[in-house]
């Protein structure tokens, strides 16, 4: 810190005017984005800290209570049903997602001029509203009149109840999921158009065939944006909350199958935040899923050294 | 039998009104005379979730600002957004007024985010007695009044009669009073294509209407006093149990939902006119959407009963309340009072009657908290809807408005809730044995009760 301070200010003795005022300049630009943070991230972090060490229902001033609600956390089945809802959530949606957006992007960069317009109808979903997308779903899954169920009807396949049935809770939300990865394809289409054609020309004189041209020239190539949705995705699957939330949590006869199944760990957080007006322990709550998605990123990370081509570095 | 009770219920309702504008009527017409603008009162009223959606509640609040035209209005509209308002509380910056469940009331009195309407009720000479005693009970929390109430829901069967009829079956034939004819009712309409649920014989509304099986049951939840749960007292087991049971003949929860999710509920093809329901309990409102969108359904309405056969009614509604360090407390309790009185819901109701003649819709009524509104608009304003059906199902209701009940105010509704439903759920998602999810759910509720009451009063 000391040194950083010391090189700063023998940066700024040695600066030129010109350099100076770009300096300012360059601090002036960032400014927002850094005040924006202070007040609206870091700010509200440190004092959800602060609650989570506290009783407080929103309404009174907190009262510290040292380290109850993470005490209380140990004990409350709830929180333990709403994590493992949350984790296999993201377990089975981010291999799949990051897979069918991968597959997608392939397809569109065989396409061609049409690719605009797919890459357009691919992305449409991750613009609709996630309340949309929810009350949309709880139709499409429905057991017996839904699209899903209709279609594998015409199979001879008896469909599941994906809306009913709380083995089936999870399933249909991850099947859900699906339906917006195109963020995802866009990023891995702009990833595979960045790898250089010659790469493939050369694997091909050595023989290679489309198997071993994608398993050792896209992969490695596009293994940065691989990694980058991985991560990004991993942190998305595990604050899910708002499509599942209009599904399951709007009424409470459309709770029914979905009470336990379909808790997860953020809809659980908003119910304590919010319904229950346990401010304090949703407080301890958000940081203990902070804490999780911490470890995880940094596993992640050290584990991306093993598979992560980064090219000229 | 119920034809018989109809044209009684009608008479009493005939000679009370005439009783009552006997009475009223002057002291209405009188205050309607003094009730002359007052023009001192200023300032902004903010209001949070109420809605300007219909006439119902533009007249009233029309009555208001005609009164008092130098209040601004601004309202946040649509139903109370919890989280919007707490943030409001917590920053110092509440609304003025708040419209909200009465079922909550209680949780935001406790915690000191609502201001006793003691003064305000002195200050404005508001008569609680004109209010029906089950919603004030509902607002009113250590002997303090922190609410108004406003709307007053009841709960009766609806009945498809052609499923009936197709039985060879009548009305009289549901008897809710004697569970094992309505499981053998239930059996009876319940109709398979195949594999497939067609039609639901008898809805029983779980988990929502578990309090009403409860205390038909001759069982309640809560105490009296709100401070200690009965989840898993042998009434409510047998309730949950006989309820739950109900959903057997369908092949169990999972395909009963599915089916019930396809419904249209608030279309022209609904499930009574469709054909895909026979016997359910069900809020009033409902019927006004039936007389909207399909008068000519094969219907009937009738009270639900408890097992003596007495007519019983689970209440809920709305109430007024002033937020604590609410800026205009003055003008928030004029407003309360304004849209609350007899005459603006008379107001309010004749304006409705006049637009439904307008439109040539049914006007099946609004119903309201307040008795002496209710028995001027029911017994002046809302005449024979020109059908039968309909006229019964207005008589139904306005029948079990003395019959209602409601949880006992407590400052953990949300989570006394949220134990008991479930509890209801696992029950019927098979994951735990009646017995086992109603001692867990006691077990919470308790605990969260103690918290909450432990809390309120430190």
């Amino acid at each position: 810190m000391a040194s950083n301070s010391l090189v700063a200010r023998s940066f700024w003795g040695r600066a030129t005017p010109l350099q100076r005022r770009e300096m300012l300049a360059g601090l002036g630009f960032i400014s927002p984005w850094f005040i924006g943070f202070l007040v609206f991230t870091a700010g509200p972090m440190v004092i959800s800290l602060w609650l989570s060490l506290t009783r407080y229902d929103v309404i009174n001033p907190p009262r510290y209570i040292g380290f109850q609600n993470y005490e209380r956390m140990l004990a409350d089945p709830r929180l333990g049903t709403s994590l493992f809802n949350s984790f296999y959530y993201a377990l089975f949606h981010v291999p799949l997602a990051m897979g069918v957006a991968l597959g997608l992007a392939l397809i569109l960069v065989r396409v061609g001029r049409a690719a605009g317009f797919f890459r357009t109808a691919f992305y449409l979903p991750s613009v609709t509203p996630a309340v949309a997308i929810g009350t949309l779903w709880l139709w499409i899954l429905n057991p017996q009149i839904g699209l899903i169920n209709r279609g594998l009807e015409l199979l001879g396949i008896q469909g599941p109840g994906w809306t009913t049935d709380p083995d089936w809770i999870k399933p249909g939300i991850v099947l859900m999921s699906l339906w917006s990865v195109g963020n995802t394809v866009v990023l891995y289409l702009a990833a595979l158009r960045n790898v250089p054609p010659e790469l493939y020309e050369a694997a091909r004189i050595d023989g290679a065939n489309s198997w071993n041209q994608f398993r050792n020239v896209t992969i490695p190539m596009i293994s940065g944006t691989l990694f980058f949705t991985l991560v990004v995705n991993t942190i998305a699957s595990l604050q899910i909350f708002a499509e599942v939330y209009t599904m399951y949590f709007g009424n409470m006869t459309g709770m029914s199958a979905a009470a336990s199944a379909g808790l997860f760990y953020n809809i659980y957080l908003f119910r304590q935040a919010f319904e229950f007006l346990q401010m304090g322990y949703a407080s301890a709550m958000a940081w203990l899923l902070f804490v999780i998605i911490l470890i995880l990123t940094i596993f992640q990370l050290r584990a991306s050294k093993r598979w992560v081509y980064y090219e000229g570095g | 039998m119920f034809g018989s009770s109809k044209s009684s219920l009608r008479r009493t309702l005939a000679l009370s009104a005439l009783v009552l504008l006997t009475l009223v009527a002057p002291v209405v017409m009188a205050q309607d005379a003094e009730q002359e603008p007052n023009t001192e009162m200023t300032g902004s009223l903010s209001i949070m979730g109420f809605g300007l959606g219909d006439e119902i509640a533009t007249t009233r609040v029309g009555e208001f600002e005609r009164l008092y035209p130098n209040v601004e209005l601004n309202f946040t509209e649509g139903g109370l957004d919890e989280q919007q308002f707490l943030t409001a509380v917590a920053s110092g910056t509440p609304p003025d007024l708040v419209s909200l469940p009465r079922a909550e009331l209680s949780t935001y009195a406790v915690r000191g985010a609502l201001t006793p309407l003691t003064e305000c009720i002195a200050n404005e000479g508001i008569d609680m007695s004109q209010y029906r005693d089950v919603a004030v009970s509902e607002v009113t929390v250590d002997g303090e009044v922190y609410g108004i109430p406003e709307f007053f829901n009841n709960i009766m069967l609806i009945i498809n009669t052609a499923a009936l009829e197709e039985a060879g079956l009548t009305v009289d034939d549901v008897n809710t009073a004697d569970w094992d004819s309505i499981a053998a009712l239930n059996e009876t309409l319940t109709r398979m294509d195949g594999d497939t649920l067609s039609r639901i014989g008898f809805d029983p509304k779980l988990p929502e209407f578990l309090p009403l099986w409860v205390a038909a049951n001759g069982g309640q939840m809560l105490s009296d006093d709100g401070r200690t749960a009965m989840l898993n007292s042998p009434e409510v087991v047998e309730a949950l149990t006989f309820a739950a049971s109900l959903h057997d003949v369908a092949g169990g929860r999972a395909p009963f939902s599915a089916f019930r999710d396809t419904w249209d509920f608030f279309g022209s093809g609904n499930m009574i006119a469709n054909d895909q329901l026979g016997v359910f309990p069900m809020e009033q409102w409902y019927m006004n959407v039936l007389a909207d969108v399909s008068p000519d359904a094969p219907l009937a309405f009738k009270p639900f009963t408890d097992r003596e056969g007495n007519p019983i009614s689970f209440a809920t509604g709305s109430a007024w309340a002033i937020p604590r360090g609410a800026a205009n407390p003055e003008a928030a309790c004029a407003f309360i009072k304004t849209v609350t009185s007899p005459e603006a819901w008379i107001a309010a109701a004749e304006e409705r009657a006049r637009l439904r003649a307008e439109s040539g819709t049914l006007n099946t009524g609004t119903y309201t908290a307040n008795r002496l509104a209710d028995e001027v608009i029911f017994g002046e304003i809302v005449g024979p809807t020109g059908s039968d059906v309909f006229d019964t199902g207005v008589e139904t209701i306005l029948s079990l408005q003395e019959n209602a009940f409601a949880i006992p105010a407590n400052p953990a509704g949300a989570q006394f809730r949220q134990a008991w439903i479930d509890a209801v759920n696992r029950v019927l998602n098979g994951e735990q044995t009646v017995e086992e999810a109603l001692n867990q759910a006691q077990q919470e509720a308790q605990a969260a009760l103690d918290e909450a009451w432990a809390q309120s009063e430190s």
